[in-house]
């Protein structure tokens, strides 16, 4: 076991971990986050999905040892990464992507929706205008048991538009 | 009794923001006297006494106790809706108390889509006796008759008096206790004058999920726990068969910190301070199981349920079906099987113990957590009120998944370790331990007469019933392995076998296989009625083209109700159904596009569904484009909830249609992960568009399960009216596919 230091949504935490500990275990157990859910432990279904340098990975298989130096930033952190990417002054209250997904009441049970949201940030900071061909393919490693997929497809869609609005 | 043992982790409670219902208040009693409850547990909740069901709090706020659990369905929005209706309060002044025995009423589990047809009527009472009791309270407060009095948001006014005079609820009742009856003959109102009833609200509970703040069963910590996990075989045996441990080689996990065996019986668990410790241990403990064959060969299923010691029973006879069968123009006749299929629960179930020498506290999720108390009373040697459980959320099962099991194993596993534990399934735990959707054989015949009447039906089915006893509990007590007795659901059933049309002479057999020597069985979402419309839509879609017949027009001359009309109208006009008969249009291009129709349902409720697929001939490839589904569910209290429910039915039927099978060989099951076992995706989903068909007047039945079986019919419909072949098998892999259309067509 050794300490180890991570960078999670913009702050610096120290954490005990074994060599192979998955960074997973360290966010839900030892930080207390509730936004990354353990699912599957194989990286098969994408509910413990946190960014690390704004790129989508699955905590429950990568050591948080590996992470050190690397900013993580998980579903709690996220309205600020967000304003942080698109140079706001305040961070807003929810990703854009959260507020669509309640204005299509998207969600069923709501497991699944930290890696789907997660996933979506990701899609719309590299590509802010996907079509539908896109999301669906960047969004497939990620499983809903609901079956709210269609729900999820039109939430990424509108903000998809909102976004492009703004910059226009 | 100590209070710690029942006092909830309030950290975890109040982290949430969204679901604060502080333990002090959850409890009609203690609405009097907030604090910890001190003293052994009360009884069950006594469903005839309003204070049950309703307490008003001093800010005129209110808090609803449920039995039933919110699953994701929405039931703590929509319940609330119809308390708030007769209540004349709003729906943001109420909270919904935490399911937990000793506190909120049982119910009966939450399932069969029974929160609304059976939880809206006990709500609408207890809150009509509570507005006629507040109402009576405040016409002597304010010196006014009744009828001279009106509410809103739980105020109470003098009508024509300009707000001079009012009182609130809160000030003439806030938390004291009713001390009332629910007579059952307090007024309520008439669904015309309906405000919140029969409207969309959002669900309440979304928010904080979305925002990742709400605190699932997986983020629950007791004080001074120990993490574990069961250690199984890879993959369930038959049931009945157990999982017999010859030897245990505690050395195998010595190097990791803390980690002990936990053993009883043949239930065994490893449990360690840390929770990768322990998942960890489950892998390296090395053990020694009997290896013994005990399942059939998975070709060979079918074949061996049909030839076993079956108990037959009519479920529903009609005229002569027989003779019908036999002296008629136009007859078909088909056979086809069903899967096993696993709830694939998304969040590997998971509880939390404190079992100590005179009482249990167990923090878990299962759907029904007064039957639960009653399996621990053994399991743990306590008698049933030393017991309290408590229900959080996790994701959606869709039925009986391991929920009960995982409480048990974490119930023994305190017991044995002598402090709290928490435990949790892992993926393979969780699909190869299910208790499945029993398997299913069907043998169907349906006949019509010249003028395109059915005539005469008969189906056959046979499957297994559901199993009784918990993993935990057989492995840790050798507890003999019994089945549920036969009852709906486990059934040939009435609603999807024939029983949309009106067939005057029609015969249903139930051959129930002893489930010994299969697999575990359970409830899955809509039970048996995709198998049943796999085979039975099918023989009447195919009796339709062998009169020549469009298959909707064929189904309206052969419907006599008018809720089935309803819903085969509503799916047909959504979806622009313009007849002809299927397989009109056969091409001899690779990909090819079908249509296909089909009505069914599970118990109650009208469900009625239109696919549009692709079939892609070289790969064997099919893609359900477009899927639409109507339900007629009475009167449907949140049609956004409906709505939801409707989309995910048939998103789940694509994939249970599509992909999901439980695979096995002769020692058990071998589909351990999303790849063994795929459900559908972002890819394959199709688009979906539900329809709610809205009947005020009319009682609210289920609306979660109900057009999955129609939907079902309509997907392999569909396969015929793009390709001219009959399937005989569920999930359509490319495989089978492709030995479809490598049959002779039927056209």
């Amino acid at each position: 076991m050794a300490q180890i230091t991570l960078e999670v949504d913009g702050r610096r935490r120290t954490a005990e971990a074994e060599p192979d500990e998955p960074l997973l275990y360290v966010l839900a157990g030892q930080l207390g986050l509730t936004g990354p859910k353990f699912g599957c432990g194989l990286a098969q279904c994408g509910s413990c999905s946190v960014l690390a340098d704004g790129v989508e990975i699955r905590s429950c298989v990568t050591p948080a040892a590996a992470v050190q130096g690397k900013a993580i930033t998980t579903l709690e952190g996220l309205p600020a990464w967000y304003a942080h990417e698109r140079r706001l002054a305040k961070a807003p209250d929810m990703h854009p992507v959260q507020a669509a997904m309640i204005r299509e009441q998207a969600a069923q049970c709501g497991y699944c929706y930290n890696g789907m949201i997660i996933k979506a940030a990701e899609l719309l900071a590299k590509s802010p205008r996907p079509t539908e061909t896109e999301i669906r393919t960047a969004m497939n490693g990620h499983i809903c048991r609901c079956g709210t997929y269609p729900r999820i497809i039109k939430a990424i869609q509108q903000e998809a538009q909102a976004m492009a609005g703004e910059q226009a | 009794m100590s209070d710690t043992a029942f006092s909830l982790p309030r950290r975890d409670l109040l982290r949430g923001g969204a679901l604060v219902v502080g333990f002090a208040l959850a409890g009609p009693a203690l609405a009097q006297a907030p604090g910890p409850r001190a003293g052994p547990p009360p009884a069950t909740p006594d469903p005839a006494q309003v204070d049950t069901w309703l307490a008003i709090h001093k800010d005129n706020s209110a808090t609803l106790y449920l039995g039933f659990v919110e699953l994701g369905q929405g039931t703590t929005t929509a319940l609330p809706q119809v308390a708030a209706e007769e209540l004349d309060l709003d729906l943001d002044q109420f909270r919904v108390a935490p399911a937990e025995t000793n506190v909120t009423p049982n119910q009966g589990g939450t399932y069969s889509s029974a929160s609304i047809a059976r939880g809206s009527p006990q709500v609408r009472a207890a809150a009509a006796e509570a507005r006629l009791a507040l109402l009576t309270l405040a016409a002597a407060r304010l010196a006014t008759p009744m009828d001279q009095l009106e509410v809103s948001r739980g105020v109470v006014f003098v009508k024509g008096d300009q707000g001079r005079r009012t009182v609130t609820y809160g000030e003439l009742i806030g938390d004291r206790r009713f001390e009332l009856k629910v007579s059952g003959k307090a007024p309520t109102k008439s669904p015309r004058a309906y405000r919140l009833v029969g409207s969309k609200a959002e669900r309440r509970d979304l928010p904080a999920k979305i925002k990742g703040q709400h605190p699932y069963i997986q983020h629950e910590r007791l004080d001074g726990m120990i993490h574990a996990r069961v250690v199984r075989p890879r993959g369930q045996p038959a049931y009945g068969a157990g999982a017999k441990v010859i030897s245990v080689d505690e050395g195998s996990i010595a190097a990791i910190p803390g980690a002990r065996v936990l053993r009883r019986g043949d239930f065994l668990a490893v449990a360690a301070e840390r929770e990768w410790d322990a998942v960890k241990a489950a892998r390296q403990l090395k053990v020694v199981w009997d290896a013994v064959p005990t399942l059939p060969p998975q070709t060979e299923l079918y074949d061996r349920m049909r030839a076993d010691k079956t108990t037959d029973t009519i479920v529903l006879q009609r005229g002569d079906a027989a003779a019908a069968l036999s002296g008629a123009a136009h007859s078909v006749s088909m056979t086809c099987r069903g899967p096993y299929q696993s709830h694939a629960t998304f969040a590997p179930n998971c509880a939390l113990a404190d079992v100590r020498p005179d009482s249990a506290l167990v923090i878990c999720t299962s759907q029904d957590i007064y039957n639960l108390r009653r399996e621990l009373g053994p399991i743990l040697g306590l008698a049933e009120p030393k017991i309290r459980v408590q229900f959080r959320d996790a994701s959606g099962t869709y039925g009986h998944s391991c929920y009960d099991d995982v409480a048990q194993a974490a119930a023994i596993a305190s017991q044995l370790a002598g402090r709290p534990v928490r435990l949790q399934f892992m993926r393979s735990d969780e699909l190869g331990w299910d208790t499945y959707g029993p398997a299913h054989l069907g043998d169907v015949r349906v006949a019509a007469g010249p003028d395109g009447k059915i005539i005469g039906y008969q189906y056959d089915g046979w499957h297994h019933n559901w199993s009784q006893v918990e993993t935990s509990q057989q492995l840790a007590m050798g507890t003999a392995p019994t089945e549920w007795p036969t009852f709906a659901s486990q059934t040939v059933a009435t609603g999807t076998c024939g029983g949309q049309y009106a067939i005057p002479n029609l015969k249903l057999v139930n051959h129930h296989v002893p489930g010994q020597g299969y697999l575990r069985g359970a409830w899955l979402r809509s039970p048996l009625d995709l198998s049943f419309a796999f085979t039975s839509e099918q023989a009447i879609d195919q009796l339709a083209y062998k009169l020549g017949r469009d298959p909707y027009e064929f189904r309206r001359l052969n419907i006599a109700d008018e809720r089935w009309m309803g819903v085969l109208d509503a799916a047909a006009k959504e979806a622009g159904w313009t007849p002809r008969p299927a397989a009109a249009r056969l091409a001899d291009a690779n990909v090819v596009t079908g249509r296909g129709i089909g009505l069914g349902t599970h118990l109650q409720s009208w469900g009625g569904a239109v696919a549009e697929i692709e079939v892609d001939k070289a790969s064997g490839r099919v893609r359900i484009k477009h899927l639409y589904g109507a339900i007629d569910a009475g009167l449907v209290v949140n049609p956004g909830n409906v709505e939801a429910q409707i989309m995910g039915q048939l998103v789940q039927t694509a994939s249970r249609m599509l992909m999901e099978e439980v695979t096995f060989d002769e020692h058990g099951v071998t589909s351990l992960d999303w790849r063994g076992y795929p459900v559908i995706g972002f890819q394959d989903c199709p688009e979906v568009t539900p329809v709610v068909v809205q009947r005020l007047d009319q009682p609210s039945s289920g609306a979660g399960e109900e057009v999955m079986a129609a939907a079902a019919g309509a997907i392999a419909n569909a396969f015929f009216d793009a390709t001219g072949r009959r399937l005989d098998q569920y999930p359509l892999t490319p495989d089978r596919v492709k030995a479809a259309l490598a049959s002779p067509a039927l056209v």
